[in-house]
């Protein structure tokens, strides 16, 4: 059983771009044993994909293995023919992609698909293909698989999507299994029930598994050992346990600290080092308000209707006041995208009424919001910083934007003494403001966002997922910086995210939805310790922590093995 | 900013040299209209029978016509006409195509089904047929050509602007400017607009050479343009009836001027989309 599979030596892959070549994966060695499953895990642009990609030859065009070798069952695939090299694809090693709905032909039924798969590689007539397609989805655990067999994948959820892509992968029984980041973007209650899936399938088949993940938490349940990669380099290798306790190396040590767990607060994302540099500042007890001020935000009996009728949030009730932070956590679907765009007065209710410092500005019709002296008051930041920058504004024309049209400042009185400001408190260093955002990173363009919502000193910041599109030890400095300027200027949070552990860390208080209504809400540690509902507890259970250790005894989680 | 799209340019006119042709191509040609009447050899107006039907030699480079009147003259004088009535027809099929089209792609709904059923209507009859009979309504004058022309482009660029605004309508960068206090028409204006030039730009260098034939058409059925002014269209009607004796020059090479210039612009099209494409820039 513990038989070598797999094995890179010292390998090298090169990208040739325009500014010369670009080396992705500089000398990697590490091994595979059969049945085995192994987490790669690294930030963006650290090679961990692109080394998936080049032992499965999927490399693009302007990818080239440079040097070292690739030994899969003894045998150096990097000189074999690419014609032999068809033989092993599928047969002997799939691979799983990220996007399931993007990985799929979305003009051919599933069980077509399927089929072809399995016609690809074994000499069976195409009616038997099919029933093998069947006995794939029932493996996979596709609901009603006769009915699901002539499906077509936008008929089906990104979890189902991705059982199908596995259904595919595992059609004709790999050695290998090759998995990048199949669960991002899915939700986390999805993304339990599929990685116990693929981790169930895996192990009672004996595949050997490399599952490719941002995601330490991830990896850690699910894996008996753990490499980590930063810019083409493998920096560290260990069991999970071991590594998350004691990381050894620099990069990893940071890499953990950065990722939230179930009990770290702001002050414990960076290490003890990084740390010396921030230390928040004391808050000042806050004065209670006066008896009988209206809190900040208060909403009362929200609902949106789409066209189609059916209310994507009803009955949606909340306050915030000064200074506080409320997290609105839910998964896709749930409505807290048309919840928080509602209190941002970006799109009209359908019922309820809003009212911003016992003011009602439910009534303002969005249209027109832009000319109420309330818009400064309640400002956004958005998901992903790559879409929330106009392509052709400059950063300092993004973080005037606001001040121009807000603030009635006019280009010349102080302005660009204000942007600067601005950007010097989100920590964007003033040099950049020239830049268009295409010649950011992901965290400084997040960081623009920031100044761009604080700049009018608003008194609630609506967060929408803020940093979800961003690697975790970016996350974690962008967690600090909103955490510090809430308290510095007293802000008001609506925290919006389907990440528990950042919601725990950041909010005082935190509101579960589901389906557009509210299932239950409460003081944010409380709640998630002591979950009420059985819907909170499921979402709780589902989030992987690096501290729950891998479940090294067994290599698949014991309630799917009753499944499968 | 613009050190870095010159770069870019020049990395893009070094992987298609065509383009580089092209642009070079449309630029003489601008020059040649800007500058034509004063460097040309011989007046493109005045005839001078004795020298009648002349084959290019090297007095005449492209012959003579049948009251005499250097080709080559009449070819460069030419230019300037034929280009502005192209440049003025889709400059007006932008400015208005592109904010009807944002408009819609942004608002959607009721006003955006109405334009787009109006403009399938537009599109439903033979374009160049509407011209001809638009011209002929309007009077049979040069600025009515322009106006025809504008006319039968604009569903394209209301298609164009609608759809690239469509797809952009719901980005980050849009709900941002909405919190930062703009009016749905600012978004549209100052936000939405500059962000689908690049993308009209390349529409419209398509549409130049497309609009400099349909002139040409126009005129050579008799529209617009009215002898003696030199135009690439009525040279080529007026040499047709020469052609069946040998006397090809007289089509030949107004013939080529419009060829080569709509080839230059469709080129330098190809050539502008590729350096605007973002995609192209990793």
């Amino acid at each position: 059983m513990t038989q070598q599979l797999l094995a890179l030596r010292d390998l090298y892959v090169n990208f040739s771009t325009r500014r010369g070549p670009v080396e992705a994966v500089r000398g990697v060695s590490l091994s595979l044993d059969q049945g085995e499953m192994l987490g790669l895990v690294g930030e963006s642009g650290s090679g961990k994909s692109v080394t998936g990609f080049a032992i499965t030859r999927l490399l693009d065009a302007a990818g080239r293995i440079t040097a070292g070798n690739i030994l899969f069952r003894g045998q150096d695939i990097t000189k074999i023919s690419s014609g032999d090299f068809r033989g092993l694809h599928g047969a002997a090693m799939a691979m799983i992609f990220q996007n399931p709905r993007a990985a799929l032909n979305p003009i051919r039924g599933i069980g077509e698909q399927i089929a072809d798969a399995i016609l690809a590689h074994k000499p069976i007539s195409r009616g038997e293909a099919r029933a093998e397609a069947l006995e794939l989805l029932r493996a996979v655990q596709i609901r009603d698989p006769e009915k699901r067999l002539s499906a077509y994948p936008h008929e089906l959820s990104g979890g189902m999507c991705q059982r199908v892509m596995i259904a595919m992968a595992i059609s004709c029984n790999p050695a290998l299994l090759i998995a990048d980041e199949p669960t991002t973007g899915l939700d986390v209650t999805t993304q339990k029930v599929v990685m116990d899936l693929l981790a169930g399938i895996a192990a009672e088949r004996g595949m050997a598994t490399i599952l490719i993940t941002h995601d330490l938490g991830l990896a850690a349940r699910y894996c008996r050992r753990v490499v980590v990669m930063e810019q083409g380099r493998l920096v560290e290798e260990a069991e999970p346990k071991i590594l998350f306790r004691a990381p050894r190396h620099p990069y990893t040590k940071r890499l953990v600290a950065a990722s939230p767990t179930a009990s770290s607060r702001i002050a414990d994302l960076v290490t003890e080092e990084e740390g010396a540099n921030y230390v928040p500042k004391p808050v000042a007890p806050k004065p209670s308000p006066a008896p009988g001020t209206p809190p900040l935000l208060e909403v009362y009996k929200l609902a949106k209707r789409f066209d189609q009728g059916t209310a994507a949030v009803a009955d949606f009730s909340m306050a915030i006041s000064a200074g506080e932070s409320v997290g609105l956590v839910g998964e896709s679907g749930s409505g807290k995208s048309t919840t928080s765009r509602m209190i941002c007065r970006l799109i009209d209710p359908s019922e309820g009424e809003i009212s911003f410092e016992g003011q009602s500005i439910g009534h303002i019709p969005a249209r027109d919001f832009h000319r109420s002296p309330f818009r400064k008051a309640i400002q956004i930041v958005f998901q992903d910083p790559n879409d929330s920058l106009n392509p052709r504004f400059t950063a300092f024309d993004c973080v005037a934007h606001p001040l121009l049209r807000l603030s009635g400042m006019r280009p010349g009185d102080g302005l660009r003494q204000r942007v600067e400001e601005c950007a010097e408190r989100v920590g964007l260093p003033v040099e950049l403001l020239t830049r268009f955002p295409h010649q950011l990173s992901g965290g400084q363009k997040a960081r623009v966002g920031i100044a761009r919502a604080i700049a009018c000193r608003p008194r609630l910041l609506v967060l929408d997922e803020p940093t979800a599109a961003l690697d975790v030890s970016v996350q974690a400095v962008v967690l600090q910086l909103l955490d510090r300027l809430r308290r510095e200027d007293d802000l008001a949070f609506l925290f919006v995210s389907h990440d528990l552990n950042v919601v725990r860390m950041m909010c005082d208080r935190t509101i579960v939805l589901r389906n557009g209504h509210i299932v239950e809400q409460g003081e944010s540690r409380a709640l998630f310790d002591n979950p009420q509902t059985d819907y909170t507890r499921e979402l709780v259970e589902a989030v992987p922590h690096i501290e729950t250790g891998p479940f090294t005894t067994f290599a698949c989680p014991p309630e799917s093995q009753s499944i499968v | 900013m613009t050190g870095a799209t010159l770069r870019h340019a020049g990395w893009i006119l070094r992987g298609n040299p065509l383009t580089g042709i092209a642009a070079a191509g449309v630029f003489m040609l601008t020059l040649v209209a800007l500058f034509g009447p004063w460097i040309v050899p011989y007046d493109p107006i005045v005839s001078d029978v004795p020298q009648a039907l002349m084959p290019p030699s090297a007095a005449h480079l492209a012959g003579t016509d049948q009251l005499g009147r250097d080709v080559f003259s009449r070819l460069i004088v030419a230019a300037r006409l034929d280009l502005a009535i192209a440049v003025s027809a889709v400059g007006i099929s932008f400015a208005i195509g592109a904010v009807i089209g944002a408009i819609c792609g942004y608002a959607g709904g009721k006003l955006d089904r109405a334009v787009g059923r109006f403009v399938d209507v537009l599109m439903a009859f033979p374009l160049f047929v509407l011209a001809m009979a638009m011209v002929a309504a309007l009077g049979n004058r040069v600025e009515n050509i322009v106006i025809a022309t504008a006319i039968i482009n604009l569903p394209f660029y209301i298609r164009f602007a609608r759809a690239e605004v469509n797809v952009r309508r719901n980005v980050g960068w849009v709900e941002a400017a909405r919190a930062c206090g703009d009016s749905h028409i600012s978004v549209v204006l100052r936000f939405l607009l500059p962000n689908v030039l690049p993308a009209m730009a390349v529409q419209m260098s398509l549409n130049l050479g497309w609009a400099i034939l349909n002139a040409a058409g126009l005129s050579f059925i008799g529209l617009g343009v009215k002898p003696p002014t030199p135009e690439w269209g009525i040279m080529v009607a007026e040499g047709a009836r020469f052609i069946s004796t040998g006397k090809w020059w007289l089509v030949a090479f107004p013939g080529l001027a419009l060829m080569l210039t709509v080839l230059c612009f469709n080129l330098l099209g190809d050539g502008v989309r590729d350096i605007l494409d973002p995609r192209m820039r990793t």
